[in-house]
């Protein structure tokens, strides 16, 4: 055990200490982009571990964004007010939706789709209001001229990057501590057999929305952060149907089952990205969402696990 | 002064009813494709906007690209987007018929972004358009497109030809009966397999026609799915899953939500509408939504 | 303790249980038996917030709980086992029973939740495997789970469903002494379902029973043997066994039961 939290302290002292010993301005962007990424990714996989596969996250992550970066432009409202308020937007969406949901059993096939049409719904909203968000040509949060950490509007990566790493710490330690926690106990239950854990007592449609209402204010977490460290969003990068999926995919090939799994995702997606926009340019557009497609096809016949769940597995010979 | 405007009022109103109708036509047909693959195969296609967006490219290319002739692109499109199902079913679909539904579900959604993909890829993010411009036909003072009507009839057609399919030929009624009880399919003697790729091919050629029908009012582009492909999933659920009844009254529904929810204000607005309708719905229906199987 | 007043539940147009009445008083261990089909699990599955009753009252310490969902009902104090024991294969034995324990008595201490579940598991007699996985309980055992389950959730009623089933005659024995001991220990009062009735009649206090959703008789167990009604819906052989049953025990104790 000691061991164990010797490697994980000298492991966080070597992450805390690299922007300082390293500065290579691109490399920490792609850094920040993965350990944002991470985030959100984790925020999915809270909730789907437990069955509770949503195919609308994107929603709650363009909640996050919009909300966070409207409110400034519109009300000058500092993101350390509206990011919390952005929180509670995505958590009322999660509560709206979860509800009748949980409450009528809607589960497994339905509860994808109606989360599929949650996503897609968000996406038109921003574009419906174009006249306020910018639509489909994308929003800017104005720069600020006053204090910069007022409007979160860091200009220096090295910032950024510890700023997304204790984010990433804090996903990690959220997922930890619902890993220990009686909630999760009984959604395991529940999603074993839910009217079994009625019987014994769990009040499952509390119990699903406690879970779902947390994800969702999770992604939206990452996705006002996105917003506040690319200083531009659109509904194609932060909501709607490809982002949501786009989670899924990360999560799955990297391991829903496991604390980590989903950076291993984040890290494998993203370095996708970036070598193929290194290797092709700009006639690289749309071929990693293609190898994406491919690979989640193949992961999801081949490694139902995914990566790091299978590999756990195989090497400890328990599943967990 | 008054009386006016209360006549202008009514007669855009009822132009949107009748758009909507219009609309719900495709749309119907577009839930009967995705009922008629749950029904019977017990799946859902993520992928099925996308399925009818490569073959929007698919008539874009044939017939303003190549200059064949409607009457050739058309079925071409139709048979193209059937073996696009063929193929789904045979390369993705059937390992996975025993894997959790979610698996499934995931898995299509993985092809759905390779098509995607795949579009912006090979056919650029251009918005195309087949440059057919039908005339309009006017009654009174409403305007209805005849792509629209073209669209509306051509959908019931294909409804009702799979109707007849579904209840004068075997193969139909075998389909039918096995979208009530799987194990019977054993005991009928037929090869599931085999019905299993007819069916996909059905529910591809009914995306196909579908991308016809909407080539013709809408442009093209890789992501021209994300329009239409969030209201279908809607409808299918609220007319539940499989529950081809089910699924065309809500077609219409939905339609008459959207086309009126436009004419008040922006497009997206109706869909925005449709879904707050849709989250109504399902507070408003306790005994859970009409479903043949859960 | 417990009142059901013209208790009716209809699936459709049949009634399967038609306008039941009865009473349990603090302490006691009822019997509820009857024929399948009679009704019995359905007055459970009513009692225990599965089903709502289509008509009628069932007052619990004086209020009204007809109507209210599973996990509120068990939260005031009623607790039910399962006749085909659903435990939850991804957690532990002793996670099953926290589980339980925690929801059960309303979420409030997860440290009371295991001392509830600790103790549970040792009237059953699983404290040994405690830490052990679902998979390796046999039909005795997952029977022994159903009930530490149910006894986690601290319980002032406990239904007992069909107990019995599959198990041996030395088990059935121990199972129905564990019935005994929990009330006289515990200070838990029972309604037992069962149609396995020979070890149930020397255990009980009091007996009803059901025959097509109606309550034909209720009494102590050998004013119940011997009713003509009873005999006739029993067709006669299990009748036979419960009197002999009866006789034995009178014969040992040296008063009916």
């Amino acid at each position: 055990m000691t061991v164990r939290k010797l490697i994980i302290a000298a492991t966080a002292l070597a992450l805390i200490a690299l922007p300082f010993v390293y500065r290579q301005p691109y490399h920490l962007h792609v850094l920040v982009l993965i350990l944002i990424w991470s985030f959100a990714y984790t925020s999915w996989s809270i909730m789907g571990r437990f069955g509770l596969v949503s195919l609308g996250h994107g929603g709650f992550m363009g909640v996050g964004a919009y909300v966070t970066a409207l409110l400034w432009n519109h009300l000058g409202v500092s993101p350390w007010i509206g990011i919390p308020l952005a929180l509670l937007a995505a958590g009322l969406l999660a509560v709206v939706v979860g509800y009748p949901c949980f409450r009528f059993r809607i589960i497994g096939h339905y509860f994808a789709l109606v989360t599929l049409a949650l996503s897609g719904i968000v996406l038109q909203v921003i574009t419906a209001t174009r006249d306020h968000t910018g639509g489909s040509l994308g929003y800017t949060p104005e720069r600020t001229k006053g204090s910069v950490l007022v409007a979160v509007q860091f200009v220096d990566k090295e910032t950024w990057y510890l700023i997304a790493l204790l984010v990433w710490a804090l996903g990690l330690l959220i997922w930890y501590r619902v890993d220990a926690s009686m909630l999760r106990h009984a959604m395991e239950a529940i999603s074993e057999d839910e009217d079994a854990a009625a019987a014994a007592g769990v009040n499952v449609t509390a119990e699903k929305l406690k879970i779902t209402v947390l994800s969702a204010m999770m992604t939206a977490f990452a996705g006002a952060l996105y917003c506040q460290y690319q200083m531009f969003i659109s509904p194609d990068t932060v909501s709607g149907i490809s982002v949501s999926l786009q989670m899924v995919f990360a999560a799955v090939v990297g391991g829903i089952y496991v604390a980590l799994g989903p950076t291993v995702g984040a890290v494998i997606t993203i370095l996708l990205a970036e070598a193929l926009r290194i290797g092709f340019g700009t006639a690289a557009v749309g071929w990693d969402n293609l190898i994406y497609g491919v690979l989640l096809v193949c992961f999801i016949v081949l490694l139902p696990q995914g990566i790091l769940g299978s590999l756990l597995e195989r090497s400890s010979g328990a599943a967990k | 002064m008054n009386f006016a405007f209360f006549e202008v009022f009514d007669i855009y109103l009822l132009e949107a009813v009748v758009n909507g109708i219009l609309l719900g036509g495709v749309l119907a047909l577009m839930a009967l494709g995705l009922n008629l693959i749950f029904g019977v195969i017990d799946v859902v296609w993520i992928c099925y906007a996308e399925l009818i967006m490569i073959g929007m490219y698919g008539l874009y290319y044939a017939f303003a690209v190549y200059g064949l002739p409607m009457w050739i692109a058309a079925p071409m499109c139709i048979a193209l987007v059937a073996v696009l199902g063929l193929m789904l079913h045979y390369i993705v679909i059937r390992p996975l018929l025993d894997a959790a539904p979610i698996n499934q579900l995931l898995a299509t959604g993985g092809v759905l972004f390779f098509l995607q993909s795949f579009a912006t890829v090979a056919f650029g993010i251009d918005f195309r358009n087949l440059g057919i411009r039908l005339p309009v036909l006017a009654i009174g003072e409403m305007h209805f497109s005849y792509a629209r009507l073209l669209a509306f009839l051509a959908a019931l057609a294909g409804m009702v030809t799979i109707y007849l399919f579904m209840t004068r030929t075997y193969i139909g009624t075998a389909i039918r009966a096995i979208a009530q009880d799987r194990q019977i399919m054993v005991l009928m003697g037929v090869d599931s397999r085999r019905l299993y790729l007819v069916t996909s091919a059905l529910g591809g050629a009914l995306a196909g026609l579908a991308a016809c029908l909407l080539v013709l009012q809408y442009d093209v582009h890789p992501f021209v799915g994300l329009s239409f492909g969030p209201i279908t999933f809607m409808i299918v659920v609220l007319g539940g899953l499989g529950n081809f009844i089910g699924g065309f009254v809500a077609s219409f529904v939905f339609a008459e939500i959207i086309s009126l929810g436009g004419l008040y204000s922006d497009l997206e607005w109706g869909y925005v509408l449709a879904f707050a309708f849709f989250i109504l719905m399902m507070f408003a229906r306790p005994q859970g939504l009409l479903t043949r199987r859960s | 303790m417990l009142l059901l007043k013209g208790l009716v539940k209809r699936f459709g147009g049949f009634a399967a249980v038609n306008n039941v009445s009865f009473e349990v008083e603090r302490g006691e261990i009822l019997g509820l038996i009857g024929p399948n089909g009679s009704g019995k699990s359905t007055i459970f599955n009513v009692l225990s917030g599965t089903y709502r009753p289509t008509a009628g009252s069932i007052l619990f310490d004086g209020h009204e709980i007809a109507g209210l969902a599973p996990h509120q009902i068990i939260n005031r104090g009623i607790g039910r086992t399962f006749q085909i024991p659903r435990p939850f294969r991804r957690l532990s034995v002793f996670d099953n029973v926290a589980l339980a324990g925690y929801y059960g008595q309303g979420r409030h201490s997860r440290a009371k939740a295991q001392a509830s579940a600790e103790r549970a598991l040792a009237v059953v007699g699983l404290s040994v495997d405690a830490r052990a996985e679902v998979g390796g309980l046999g039909a005795a055992g997952l029977k022994k789970l159903e009930l530490a389950k149910a006894l986690a959730t601290e319980p002032k009623l406990l239904l007992a469903d069909e107990s019995l089933g599959g198990l041996d005659e030395q088990e059935m024995s121990r199972a129905a002494e564990m019935l005994r001991r929990i009330r006289d220990e515990m200070g838990i009062t029972i309604i037992w379902v069962e149609h396995i009735m020979g070890v149930l009649m020397r255990v009980v206090d009091r007996v009803i029973v059901l025959d097509h959703g109606e309550k034909i008789a209720e009494g102590s167990p050998g004013a119940v043997a011997n009713n003509p009604k009873v005999i006739e819906v029993y067709l006669g052989t299990q009748a036979q066994a419960v009197q002999q049953e009866l006789a034995t025990a009178s014969h040992a104790e040296g008063a009916p039961s």
